[in-house]
């Protein structure tokens, strides 16, 4: 056994060595032009995050996070390629060099951020754990849930918090927990379970499987925090701007009004300056990210602005319809905020 | 004198031809069992009509999206539309001919092995074991011969699983063979070597084996240099498998009496003219369930690649059945890999029945 764990330490150790050791400044943005396309790690099938439609092209806000930097980098959005990951050897993948950015629903943690060698770059997505009931049921809250039969779906943190939120309400309940989302949702529409809990997002995934959503309700709680945001490894403070400014890109272009339809116009008249320097008509703000002049033009017309890309990944003409809630702009109810373009 | 005729024979007791008396016999020949078979009927009962009114009289067979499968049961129209990505996975769907091509040219160059009368069956075979797989290899990763390249990361779907499998298969075989000859061995180095392989290849599970491969190896390369993750769970696959293998010959290496060992030794061939001609052909052919039953084993276990991301065909369906525009389709999904495994290990089984008929000469009498 002490055998064991001194191999497991120096394993460890030689895995943070040689994580740290190769992250050096302006060598993932070189890297990237020099292959000509963004190496982005993506889920392996996540409803409205990343999942591969019929031709097999992914789909899903955080593709289209990486399709930004792409467009930001290139110019072009195409110049995209996604490794799909599953939850366990996502960070590998980013420490090992194989992926540029990784934008996989990974929550931002001080763990994470701080000691694994990796920065997160902003957040894409507030999600939280929350609860699907019927409306049978009549509970408007999650406070009246004593005694329930909780179907947990089984995540990295989810059954933890379940079990905080409850003891710290002074709440009973039984979980049941089951790996797989189509388990659990057949569970709740069976009967065997009151409620079912997992990420917000998630349970919106799950409603639309319901042969009947529309008797299913979201309550209103959220009882963790779960910042969902691409990640990049640390120590190339360069390419870490260019994702995190990516991302801010996006979301100025929609608090300025721009859309995928009239960015260029917009661009070209210059009248408005806010917008002429988010655009690149005034200023050289692109340059000190090194990158080209019109590299907002290119994100917005190509992927769109943050708004865009959620209402037609998430949105309400999705099967997923959910609402911006705290994704919203922070001058729409929201906490999304992005610092300005000057 | 006249001869004696005999009389023609009588017909059998009605009691004990036809269908009644097979029934009487098999299903109803005590209270008991009697009562078994009208609870076996019952269980059938509850289980085969619905399904059947679910997979055929309910089911949705035309269409193009969730929205048409308006009738109660199944909606194979999601395996309609997703039935490329099941077979093929990324595979660029206008290079698709050349899995075809590569499955029909593998098909088509082992017809003659099982032609009774080929001639020159050996080293044909031998020849075929070479070329195939060069020429599939090129013809599926490309990349050269004006083919262009098709990265493994795009394989996937029911032709990752057989390349997995048939690879595994086919490497694991000889592999085993030779590690099983070397447990007996009387040299001690092979023999501990030998030993020491098995037991550990024995001792861990495959899917430990790959999320290490996945999850523990990328951190120790030089950054960059990625190795190819099929290549890796190939190799591990193999030497995982071979292990297996090694077992079951050695069950069949004992089985065969010491006089046959004796007797190849007194007609004066060496150890490995021994092996070949006379102690293998017999153990093999011995252990022939044991071996299809580690094959099928290890084409199921193909599925474990799951954990280290590659897409087979069983996670092919998992993550179709995460589109936001088919959810709540995994029964059908799941059904539909469940059927194409059951199809290609039945036919494993049905395969291995035929061989040990074929060859079951010698032991008859």
């Amino acid at each position: 056994m002490k055998m064991l764990k001194t191999t497991l330490a120096v394993l460890t150790a030689a895995a943070a060595l040689g994580a740290t050791s190769f992250a050096q400044a302006g060598a993932t943005l070189d890297a990237v032009k020099k292959k000509g396309f963004v190496q982005c790690g993506v889920s392996d099938g996540l409803p409205g995050f990343s999942v591969p439609d019929a031709k097999g092209n992914i789909v899903g806000i955080d593709a289209d996070v990486c399709r930004a930097v792409a467009a930001a980098v290139f110019g072009d959005a195409t110049k995209v390629k996604f490794s799909q990951l599953n939850a366990k050897e996502r960070f590998t993948a980013l420490q090992s060099g194989e992926v540029d950015v990784l934008s996989r629903n990974t929550t931002w943690t001080s763990s994470r951020d701080a000691g694994m060698g990796l920065v997160f770059a902003g957040v894409t997505y507030y999600d939280g754990i929350g609860f699907l009931v019927n409306k049978k049921l009549g509970v408007s809250s999650a406070k009246e849930l004593d005694g329930a039969t909780v179907c947990i779906q089984a995540g990295t943190t989810t059954e933890l918090n379940v079990s905080d939120y409850f003891r710290a309400n002074g709440l009973k309940y039984t979980p049941i927990t089951f790996d797989t989302s189509d388990e659990s949702a057949k569970s709740l529409e069976s009967g065997r379970c009151d409620v079912l809990t997992s990420d917000k997002s998630q349970l919106y995934a799950q409603r639309s499987k319901l042969a009947a959503p529309t008797d299913y309700v979201v309550l209103p709680e959220t009882i963790s925090k779960e910042p969902l945001g691409p990640v990049v490894r640390k120590g190339d403070e360069e390419w870490f701007s260019i994702v995190k400014w990516t991302l801010f890109a996006m979301l100025n272009a929609e608090e300025a009004g721009l859309t995928s339809k009239n960015v260029e116009a917009e661009a070209k008249s210059g009248k408005n300056p806010d917008n002429a320097r988010l655009l690149g008509a005034d200023g050289e703000y692109g340059k000190d990210l090194k990158l080209p002049k019109d590299w907002v033009v290119q994100i917005v017309k190509q992927v769109g602005n943050y708004g865009e890309v959620f209402e037609k990944n998430l949105g309400k003409s999705t099967p997923l319809q959910i609402d911006r809630g705290l994704n919203a702009l922070w001058n729409n109810g929201g906490i999304q905020y992005a610092p300005p373009v000057r | 004198m006249n001869a004696h005729v005999f009389k023609p024979d009588m017909p059998p007791p009605v009691k004990t031809v036809g269908v009644v008396a097979w029934m009487r016999a098999n299903l109803f020949s005590s209270w008991v069992n009697t009562l078994l078979t009208f609870f076996a009927i019952y269980l059938v009962w509850l289980a085969v009509p619905p399904l059947l009114q679910w997979a055929f009289i309910d089911a949705n067979w035309t269409g193009t999206t969730r929205a048409d499968c308006t009738k109660e049961g199944a909606c194979w129209v999601f395996v309609q539309q997703r039935f490329g990505q099941f077979m093929y996975g990324y595979y660029p769907s206008d290079l698709r001919w050349r899995v075809d091509l590569t499955v029909w040219l593998g098909v088509i160059g082992a017809a003659p092995l099982f032609i009774r009368r080929f001639p020159r069956k050996v080293a044909y075979g031998i020849g075929y074991l070479l070329v195939y797989p060069t020429v599939a290899y090129f013809l599926l990763h490309g990349g050269s011969f004006g083919l262009s390249q098709v990265p493994t990361s795009q394989w996937g779907g029911l032709m990752l699983t057989l390349v997995i499998a048939t690879v595994g298969i086919a490497a694991a075989l000889p592999l085993g063979i030779l590690l099983a000859l070397g447990r007996r061995s009387r040299m001690p180095v092979i023999k501990s070597v030998s030993v020491t392989f098995i037991e550990f290849w024995r001792g861990i599970p495959l899917i430990t084996v790959l999320f290490m491969s996945s999850v523990m190896l990328p951190l120790f390369m030089p950054e960059g240099m990625s190795f190819d993750k099929l290549l890796r769970a190939m190799i591990f696959v193999i030497l995982f498998e071979s292990a297996y293998i090694a077992e079951v010959v050695r069950g069949g290496l004992q089985a065969i009496p010491k006089g046959q060992y004796e007797a190849a030794s007194a007609m004066g061939l060496g150890y490995w003219r021994s092996m070949g001609l006379v102690i293998l052909p017999q153990a093999l052919k011995l252990v022939i369930p044991g071996i299809v039953n580690t094959f099928i084993a290890l084409f199921k276990d193909t599925s474990l690649v799951i954990i280290i991301g590659l897409f087979d065909l069983l996670n092919s369906v998992r993550q179709a059945t995460a589109d936001p525009a088919w959810l709540g389709m995994a029964t059908e999904g799941y059904v539909f890999a469940a059927l194409v495994y059951w199809i290609f290990c039945f036919g494993m089984s049905r395969y291995s029945m035929h061989l040990e008929r074929k060859l079951d000469t010698g032991h008859k009498r």
